[in-house]
């Protein structure tokens, strides 16, 4: 479990692997998608963002993992100011974040084992020392028959399973997922929370977005509930969230 | 798609990462057909030209290294004692190398496109000619030609050749700059279409891009990688356009004998070594585009 679930309230900011300052962001000359946000997250903090679709959940995870950039405020990331950090560093500030996608972006002509060892690569890791890991990750997840198929021919269940095994097989120092479970059933849902879970305590800083109420409920950890782009409740989900 | 075959659990193959881009791509077939098709005709142009330009080169050789003297015999010789005696008076003049006497067959081979079948040549008083080639070096003028004739009462005409020298190099200069133009042209559409399809075929692969940005690929790695794949495959198109060029350039020359294919754009063998840029030529201007276009993505990325 996260050693300290509701670290984000109490941490002092400047330890924080993220902290947002009145951060907003927009899409082009779109009005904001997010407003104002102001909060952190500490290191081994374990969060939920919930809101209804549109809220902003997508764009905030954007931010953190430097796909977008704000539009007014601070974000820092591991204790650096984004916007201060220059380009050439911005990629290793990625290695340790894991980011699973929505959409899952898996690369179709690549085989479900190198797809997983992406990140291991790009990291400038050789296949000898992480055969063993990525082939044990993703049998953990369900997909010991299924390393060598190409993802075109995965079932949408296979292909999120195969997404969060890319994310964490670096063991990221954050993970961020979206919408995770959307597409497995109950049983593979709470496995892939129990994996995170695991992550987290080993020290994984984890933000999730979800619709998943259940999922949410069962973990246990706090909220970031998003209405209209802007932060309307952080804590408990007990606490006033309303997902 | 990968191109691995399924193998067994013990084949090394399967555990050996396949590249970060496909090695083949359906996609890619279009990018390939267009960039040998250009490479093919800026290939063919460069031959165009080398020939074009050695033909203006021969036509001016010719006509400054030669003159011809039409000879009309007096009442008191043959034509043929006249044509020898000129023959031998322009000999001695300083400036010629040699001057020859065509047979009246010649003369008369000369003519008769002129004249029609209908005339029997045999009537004609058909005036002799005299072949003068000069010394390049120090080439004797037309004026000390007629000097030397009149001098020993030889009744000639001097043709000389380099009253139209001046026309046919300009021709010929014309043939040469427009030839060269046509082929930087099409060289410059063939760079430039290379580089939009190497473009288009990078936009194709954004979600590669895309993927491997967000997941803390440094941007030169992603540049390296796409600049690697489209120059290997820009210039295996490259290397088809210009084999294709390279073998209708040898099929010319074969079919035409010494002179090629038609003596007015002769090839030489030497003229086909003028493809072998082409594939890099082609590599180059595709890396580029693909090195600038991966930087662009890139940069809306981040």
């Amino acid at each position: 479990m996260s050693r300290n679930p509701n670290a984000a309230e109490t941490a002092d900011a400047w330890d924080a692997v993220v902290r947002f300052d009145d951060v907003s962001m927009r899409y082009g000359r779109e009005p904001e998608t997010l407003r104002d946000l102001t909060f952190s997250l500490p290191q081994g903090s374990f969060h939920f963002v919930t809101g209804p679709s549109g809220a902003g959940k997508t764009s905030l995870l954007k931010l953190i993992y430097l796909a977008a950039q704000p539009s007014k405020g601070l974000l820092h990331l591991f204790g650096q100011d984004v916007a201060q950090t220059p380009a050439e560093v911005r990629p290793f500030l990625r290695r340790r974040i894991g980011v699973v996608f929505q959409e899952f972006r898996l690369l179709d002509h690549l085989s479900a084992f190198d797809n997983a060892a992406v990140p291991l690569r790009i990291a400038g890791r050789k296949p000898d020392s992480y055969r063993q890991d990525v082939a044990e990750l993703l049998t953990w997840v369900g997909l010991k028959d299924r390393m060598h198929a190409l993802p075109p021919t995965l079932a949408g269940g296979e292909k999120q399973r195969l997404a969060i095994a890319r994310a964490v097989v670096g063991r990221p120092d954050i993970l961020l997922a979206d919408e995770p479970t959307g597409n497995v059933d109950h049983e593979m849902g709470l496995r892939i929370l129990r994996l995170f879970l695991e992550l987290n305590r080993l020290g994984t800083t984890v933000l999730i977005a979800t619709h998943d109420q259940d999922l949410v409920a069962r973990s246990g950890m706090p909220v970031l509930h998003l209405e209209e782009g802007r932060l309307t409740h952080m804590g408990p989900v007990s606490g006033g969230a309303r997902p | 798609m990968s191109r691995r075959r399924p193998s067994g659990p013990l084949d090394l193959d399967r555990w050996r990462p396949a590249p970060f881009l496909p090695e083949r791509d359906t996609r890619d077939s279009a990018l390939v057909f267009v960039v040998a098709v250009l490479c093919f005709l800026a290939c063919l142009t460069a031959l165009g030209v080398i020939a074009s330009d050695r033909a203006a080169r021969g036509w001016s050789h010719q006509l400054s290294g030669e003159m011809t003297v039409i000879v009309r015999p007096k009442a008191n010789e043959t034509p043929d004692s006249a044509a020898a005696r000129a023959a031998e008076t322009l000999a001695g003049v300083a400036g010629v190398a040699e001057a020859r006497a065509l047979e009246r067959e010649k003369a008369e081979a000369l003519i008769a496109p002129w004249l029609g079948e209908a005339v029997d040549l045999a009537d004609l008083p058909v005036p002799r000619l005299v072949a003068v080639a000069l010394d390049r070096e120090a080439p004797a003028s037309a004026q000390s030609l007629e000097q030397a004739l009149l001098a020993r009462g030889l009744d000639a005409v001097v043709d000389d050749h380099t009253t139209w020298l001046a026309d046919i190099q300009r021709g010929a200069a014309i043939a040469r700059w427009v030839g060269l133009g046509v082929f930087l042209l099409i060289s410059a559409a063939a760079a430039a279409v290379v580089a939009f399809a190497t473009r288009a075929g990078l936009a194709a692969r954004r979600e590669v891009v895309e993927l491997l940005h967000l997941t803390g690929a440094e941007d030169a790695f992603i540049a390296r990688l796409f600049q690697a794949r489209f120059a290997q495959m820009a210039a295996g198109a490259g290397l088809v356009g210009a084999a294709a060029a390279a073998a209708l350039g040898a099929a010319m020359r074969l079919g035409g004998g010494g002179q090629g294919l038609t003596p007015v754009l002769p090839v030489a063998w030497s003229d086909l070594l003028a493809v072998l840029p082409c594939p890099l030529a082609a590599a180059l201007v595709a890396a580029v585009a693909a090195r600038m276009t991966a930087a662009s993505l890139i940069r809306e990325l981040s």
